[in-house]
């Protein structure tokens, strides 16, 4: 089922959670919100799903107004961070619950009913817990029958509120691939909710940036990575240095290094923040043609697929770069060691307003 | 913290004795010599005497009447409590902190005030009392009174029980119904209230003992009407002030075996109540 969210806004007194937030998802689709604490991405879940309600603005979904519908009308699945799951049932009659409050006339009979836990429990690999109670499994085991209890009412959406969040690293990734998969075979629109990017990266066909009450970029993973439309994406997917660089002519300059001025940079501007990947900077020992600046070694960190050098450029704003193990190896990169910083991949953010929530497409 | 604990385990051993010493000493006097002293009391004249003391009429009666508003107040201070608890912890409102406060009145104002507030109210000279009493109706000297005292002085047991508890379990569990498909009622019987239901049991216990136990907000609406409108504590004080020891505490008896009772299930309800509360702790083994 398709859901459309047409210019929502909602306030908690005189705090602002959402101002004018519109998105469409579509059906079958697996859509992250991504965005950092207080960006208002659980309270435009809770809207979606129900539980709470718009000031403004409306939610459709398949086409229909949903907006006056409650929780229970809707039909979504809704997964908690806390699991929520009813501490003196089974997990048998958790996943059971929505089919056994339902009327009797659409309430299926109980073989039928036995039939259908049996079988949620085994899709969420949880076929032998069932007569256990919450508390004697582990919280990645809670956060699956959580799922299943959601997915026993057959919902037409999924909503998932930081369903990984209480979860350690190791047991959080597991469960994040589980679910991709999960959704490959099950293709119920669903929509989660993370602070963590690399959790929306990799499980979300498309990801939706939340920042302060509004939605910065929507985008495919790839797309919010390699093409952020504004400097909050740019800082917030991945990591990047900030360099103040000035303007000259054309081009934006960080020490010798220039890039070209985006199309919307504001005219006569003499300032610009310039934001880059550390991967997309190159290390060197001699000048190899291409601009540079220069910068000196402060610390080392050579554990992990890359090194991340951490330098200090020659008027003094410190930055980091990540190079692989070889090169690592062949510069003989060593703290207090000068090098020639040039640039891999003009895949930088110029950013020429005084203020940086200005929006524009990046070069 | 086990450092801290190994030492208190290596305090000297006439440290310890001390302190046990002192702490028997203060229960034998203050708590196991009373109760003793009750039961030789009452049992001073033999068996008979002591069973005799409850076939008499006023006893007998004064033994309803405090019956009776233990069973008025427990299931309305049930229901009072549950919507106060209810309301106070499942929505934000204002006057929300000033309803929280109000509840705590009947336990920080005396009893002797509790029960001048309703003849202040309903008594001759009292607001209603006069249209009251053309309509011959009767609150004050009569059981009503006593049922309202006893119901204002136990009303914030149950809310105080549930309150700190529906607090720490938040709303998720009841949104997670909804979202099922349940609805109000279904929500409430088959998870809010197997939530809270150990929590419930203590408070209507607690309420009972107060009840039961009551004696100056009671004693002021009274009227101390032999046979009519007195409860076991006033009637026991009646009894004793005519030196009839034996009934007096046979009656005293009884009230300090509800009060045992009352312990004794307080302890095994707050037992489950915590392993309710337990339960809400993280996982502990970890796939």
């Amino acid at each position: 089922m398709s859901i459309s969210i047409q210019a929502i806004s909602k306030g908690f007194g005189d705090h602002a959670a959402l101002t004018d937030v519109s998105l469409e998802i579509e059906s079958g689709e697996l859509v992250a919100l991504l965005g950092p604490s207080g960006a208002g991405k659980t309270t435009l879940l809770r809207i979606i799903g129900g539980l709470e309600t718009p000031d403004a603005g409306r939610v459709l979904f398949h086409g229909q107004d949903a907006t006056e519908k409650s929780l229970r009308e809707r039909r979504v699945g809704f997964v908690f961070q806390h699991y929520a799951l009813f501490r003196h049932m089974s997990v048998f009659e958790n996943v059971a619950f929505g089919l056994r409050v339902r009327p009797r006339e659409t309430r299926p009979p109980e073989p039928e009913l036995r039939r259908r836990v049996t079988e949620l429990l085994e899709l969420v690999h949880l076929g032998s817990m069932a007569q256990r109670l919450p508390s004697q499994l582990s919280g990645g085991q809670r956060q699956r029958v959580a799922l299943a209890r959601a997915l026993a009412v057959e919902p037409s959406v999924l909503l998932l509120d930081e369903p990984f969040g209480a979860l350690d690293a190791k047991v959080r990734q597991e469960l994040r691939r589980w679910l991709r998969r999960l959704h490959d075979e099950i293709h119920v629109t669903s929509v989660f909710v993370t602070h963590d990017q690399e959790e929306a990266m990799e499980v979300a066909d498309r990801v939706v940036i939340m920042n302060a009450g509004r939605i910065e970029q929507v985008g495919t993973p790839e797309e919010v990575y390699h093409r952020p439309t504004s400097q909050f994406v740019y800082n917030f997917i991945g990591n990047v240095n900030l360099f103040q660089g000035r303007v000259e002519g054309e081009r934006a300059y960080v020490g010798g290094v220039g890039v070209a001025l985006p199309e919307w940079a504001r005219a006569g501007a003499t300032t610009a923040r310039i934001a880059i990947r550390p991967h997309l900077l190159e290390l060197s020992r001699e000048p190899d043609g291409s601009e540079y600046f220069t910068a000196c070694v402060d610390h080392i960190n050579p554990a992990g697929p890359l090194v991340k050098v951490q330098l200090t450029a020659q008027w003094g704003e410190p930055f980091q770069v990540e190079v692989s193990q070889e090169r690592y190896r062949l510069l003989a990169i060593e703290r207090g060691l000068e090098l020639f910083v040039s640039l891999k991949d003009e895949r930088v953010f110029v950013d020429t307003s005084d203020d940086s929530l200005m929006h524009g497409e990046g070069i | 913290m086990s450092s801290a604990s190994g030492r208190a385990r290596k305090e000297p051993a006439w440290v310890r004795l001390l302190l046990i010493g002192i702490a028997v000493a203060y229960l034998a006097v203050f708590l196991v010599a009373p109760i003793a002293a009750v039961f030789t009391q009452a049992f001073a004249k033999g068996l008979s005497a002591y069973l005799h003391s409850f076939a008499d009429r006023t006893a007998y009666s004064a033994m309803l009447l405090t019956l009776l508003a233990v069973v008025i107040s427990v299931p309305l201070n049930l229901i009072f409590g549950l919507a106060a608890a209810w309301a106070v912890t499942k929505f934000r409102f204002t006057g929300r902190s000033l309803l929280v406060t109000l509840i705590d009145l009947p336990i920080s104002v005396s009893p002797v005030i509790s029960g001048l507030v309703f003849v202040l109210l309903f008594g001759m000279q009292g607001l209603f009392g006069p249209w009251l009493s053309d309509h011959g109706i009767k609150v004050i000297f009569a059981v009503p009174g006593i049922i309202l005292a006893t119901l204002f002085v136990t009303f914030p047991y149950v809310a105080r029980e549930l309150i700190p508890l529906m607090e720490t379990q938040g709303t998720e569990d009841e949104e997670a119904a909804l979202s099922l498909g349940a609805n109000g009622w279904q929500t409430f019987w088959r998870v809010t209230l197997p939530n809270i239901k150990w929590g419930l049991l203590y408070g209507a216990i607690l309420t009972t003992a107060r009840a039961v136990g009551e004696f100056g907000a009671v004693s002021v609406v009274s009227g101390h009407i032999r046979g009519k409108t007195n409860t076991i504590p006033l009637h026991i004080e009646i009894l004793y002030n005519e030196y009839q020891f034996v009934a007096a505490f046979a009656l005293s008896s009884l009230l300090v075996m509800v009060a045992l009772l009352t312990l004794v299930v307080k302890s095994i309800v707050a037992r489950r109540a915590q392993t309710q509360l337990g339960r809400l702790a993280p996982a502990t083994v970890e796939e």
